[in-house]
């Protein structure tokens, strides 16, 4: 099998943690997404699995095998990178099958074997062109057929899309994600794209300074993030994240009367409400004074002002709003996330206790 | 501005360098091979037009034939040995190793050198009894040899002393080469399966060629226009074994005053040049990969 495993992986650069005692499972034929801002060692870790760095500690296992300590080429594993790699002087062809030629694999599988992931990349009729003959996206696709002939179980890839325009990555996002399913690959795939991550993965490692921030399902990762980073990391725009403050009788939003809960808390707690889930409601809305207005075609972002807070809102529609109008804003208790204000992790227990005793939207009073 | 028409600026712009061009290196061409069809001028007796006559001399001329023998090995032995010194050098002082700074300026300090310092240091290793040669190999209690004053090994002695000059010049083209070559295309192949060797034929080398093209041009113009290091070594000796075809020119034309006969050799010389590099342009650089 092809499961691959980190244990208590470190990378240390000088003094410096690149990769901090980091553990994960990618089970076989699962695509996994390594996600994070750039310098979080996401990276690395792909250089890792790869031996093509050597971590400071740590094992990493593919299947049964500790592959700590193995050459890149006894590993059975292929990879694309950022700047694809192809060989500038050799053509589609010879670029796809180098790894087939170093190895000496016989030779009269090579034109079944081209053929079929030519024919699969939509590449047959480039074999004889040089890389700079063919545009990003083509290239991309050399490199991904480079990967895909091995036939290895594993492949990563690092950044692979970051070099191509806006329409390609959607559409090869697809493609390779469909690629990774008919051949049943262990995909380990690193990006800081958000929207790579949620529209490919079966699982997200999302990586902060070197260590997991938060390791689950996309749906996970946005209906229930573990810590501030995650919420703010993940969705466009951003979760709006509220501070609280002391007031009626509980806790409301700094700077406004609108009541979040009623009574003590033993800790300090912020308050994360994701901008599409605020709608426009003249009857229960808390005032808000809007700043600007950005029109996307399918919805608009109205970012305001709420007590000291700024907040955003995804509604629906094209609004035609004036900055400095007052905007009513409301949102469903149930949509509200809470976290610890020093930590920024998730506190769950609080949810509980708010969501017992929770003040309804019309409990709020106006100042 | 002016309404100089950009014709005009284009060739004003160009003038400078032209006029440079053309005062030293066309006309002195064109002047060369006009010269080469006249007779020497003897003091009351002008030049007179002698047709190939000048040519004819040469195709006589066994020590014309033996500097240019002379040079076509002197080029053969020294071009391979010091470019392959050269990459080798680079991709040694391109890896990440202790001390590399010192190394690219220890392996650079011989291009520094001026010609005559280099043939001085030289001169002193290959000197007979005290040199620094015959000491290494009168303490291994092997014979004294005089390496410059024996026609068998006059003209390898030179050759070493050129490798020794060129190599580390080639290997700053070769350096600056190698780190144009993303380093992901060594760690692609490594991931193939691609041995240290597959990577460094199959894919370093041909990257590297433009560079080897370039410097092996520069490495048979150096090799036909070497005259410093004779100068000061051997002066051509003993018996002509290490005259080389520019050597001899010089001779010819400021120690015999025969400068009829100079221009002939000379104008053997601008062809040899020439075809030199019509075979580069012509057929080199069709076969090889640019970025």
């Amino acid at each position: 099998m092809s499961a691959i495993a980190l244990e208590h992986v470190s990378k240390k650069w000088g003094a410096q943690f690149a990769v901090h005692e980091l553990s994960f499972a990618a089970p076989a034929g699962s695509f996994v997404v390594l996600l994070g801002p750039s310098g979080c060692g996401k990276s690395t870790t792909l250089r890792m699995i790869a031996g093509l760095d050597s971590p400071s500690s740590g094992r990493i296992r593919i299947g049964a095998d500790d592959i700590t300590d193995l050459p890149p080429a006894s590993r059975r594993l292929s990879m694309v990178f950022q700047s694809y790699a192809l060989f500038p002087h050799l053509d589609v062809r010879e670029n796809i099958l180098f790894g087939i030629k170093v190895r000496k694999e016989p030779e009269a599988d090579r034109p079944r074997r081209l053929a079929r992931v030519a024919e699969l990349l939509g590449l047959s009729g480039l074999l004889d062109r040089k890389p700079s003959q063919l545009s990003g996206g083509q290239q991309q696709r050399v490199a991904l057929a480079r990967a895909i002939i091995a036939e290895k179980p594993v492949c990563l890839m690092d950044e692979p899309l970051s070099n191509l325009d806006a329409q390609l990555r959607q559409e090869m996002r697809r493609e390779i994600r469909g690629l990774q399913q008919s051949l049943g690959i262990t995909m380990i795939y690193v990006t800081h794209d958000q929207t790579e991550a949620m529209s490919m993965a079966d699982q997200v490692i999302l990586l902060r300074d070197g260590s997991v921030e938060q390791d689950a399902a996309p749906g996970t990762l946005y209906a229930e993030p573990a810590s501030i980073f995650v919420a703010r990391f993940i969705g466009t725009p951003p979760m709006n994240i509220l501070d609280l403050a002391p007031g009626g009788n509980g806790l409301v939003i700094a700077g406004s009367q609108r009541l979040v809960y009623r009574g003590r808390l033993p800790q300090d707690i912020k308050l994360g409400v994701r901008p599409e889930h605020i709608r426009i409601d003249p009857d229960s809305g808390i005032r808000a004074t809007v700043r600007s207005v950005e029109y996307f075609g399918a919805d608009t972002v109205i970012t305001s002002s709420l007590g000291t807070n700024s907040i955003a809102a995804r509604v629906p529609g094209k609004h035609v709003v004036a900055a400095g109008t007052q905007l009513p804003l409301t949102w469903d208790t149930s949509a509200q996330h809470y976290f610890d204000a020093i930590s920024g992790k998730r506190t769950d227990e609080v949810a509980c206790r708010i969501l017992q005793r929770s003040p309804t939207t019309t409990e709020e009073t106006r100042a | 501005m002016s309404r100089t028409s950009p014709q005009v600026t284009g060739w004003l712009l160009l003038l400078p360098s032209l006029l440079l061009l053309i005062a030293f290196t066309h006309y002195p061409a064109v002047a060369t091979i006009w010269h080469s069809f006249f007779s020497t001028p003897k003091g009351a007796v002008p030049a007179s037009f002698v047709g190939l006559e000048n040519y004819r001399l040469m195709i006589d001329d066994p020590v014309f034939w033996q500097a240019l023998w002379n040079n076509l090995w002197f080029a053969l032995g020294t071009i391979p040995i010091s470019i392959a010194l050269a990459l080798q050098m680079a991709l040694w002082v391109n890896g990440r190793i202790a001390g590399r700074g010192f190394l690219r300026l220890a392996y650079f300090t011989p291009t520094v050198l001026p010609m005559i310092a280099v043939a001085n240091i030289w001169l002193f290793f290959y000197t007979p009894q005290y040199g620094l040669l015959e000491q290494i190999t009168g303490a291994m209690g092997l014979p004294s040899h005089n390496w410059l004053g024996n026609r068998q090994t006059v003209l390898g002695a030179m050759m070493i002393v050129a490798i020794w000059k060129e190599a580390g010049f080639f290997m700053i083209f070769y350096l600056a080469a190698l780190q144009q070559v993303s380093p992901s295309l060594a760690e692609a192949a490594a991931l193939e399966g691609a041995s240290r060797r597959q990577y460094f034929w199959k894919v370093l080398f041909p990257l590297l060629m433009p560079t080897t093209l370039f410097v092996l041009i520069n490495a048979l113009i150096d090799a036909f226009r070497m005259v410093d290091h004779i100068v000061v070594m051997t002066r051509g000796g003993p018996d002509n074994a290490s005259a080389l075809l520019l050597y001899y020119i010089y001779q010819v034309g400021f120690a015999f005053w025969d400068s009829a006969y100079a221009a002939a050799l000379t104008v053997v010389l601008l062809f040899v040049l020439g075809l030199t590099a019509f075979v580069k342009f012509r057929f080199l650089d069709r076969r090889t990969h640019y970025q």
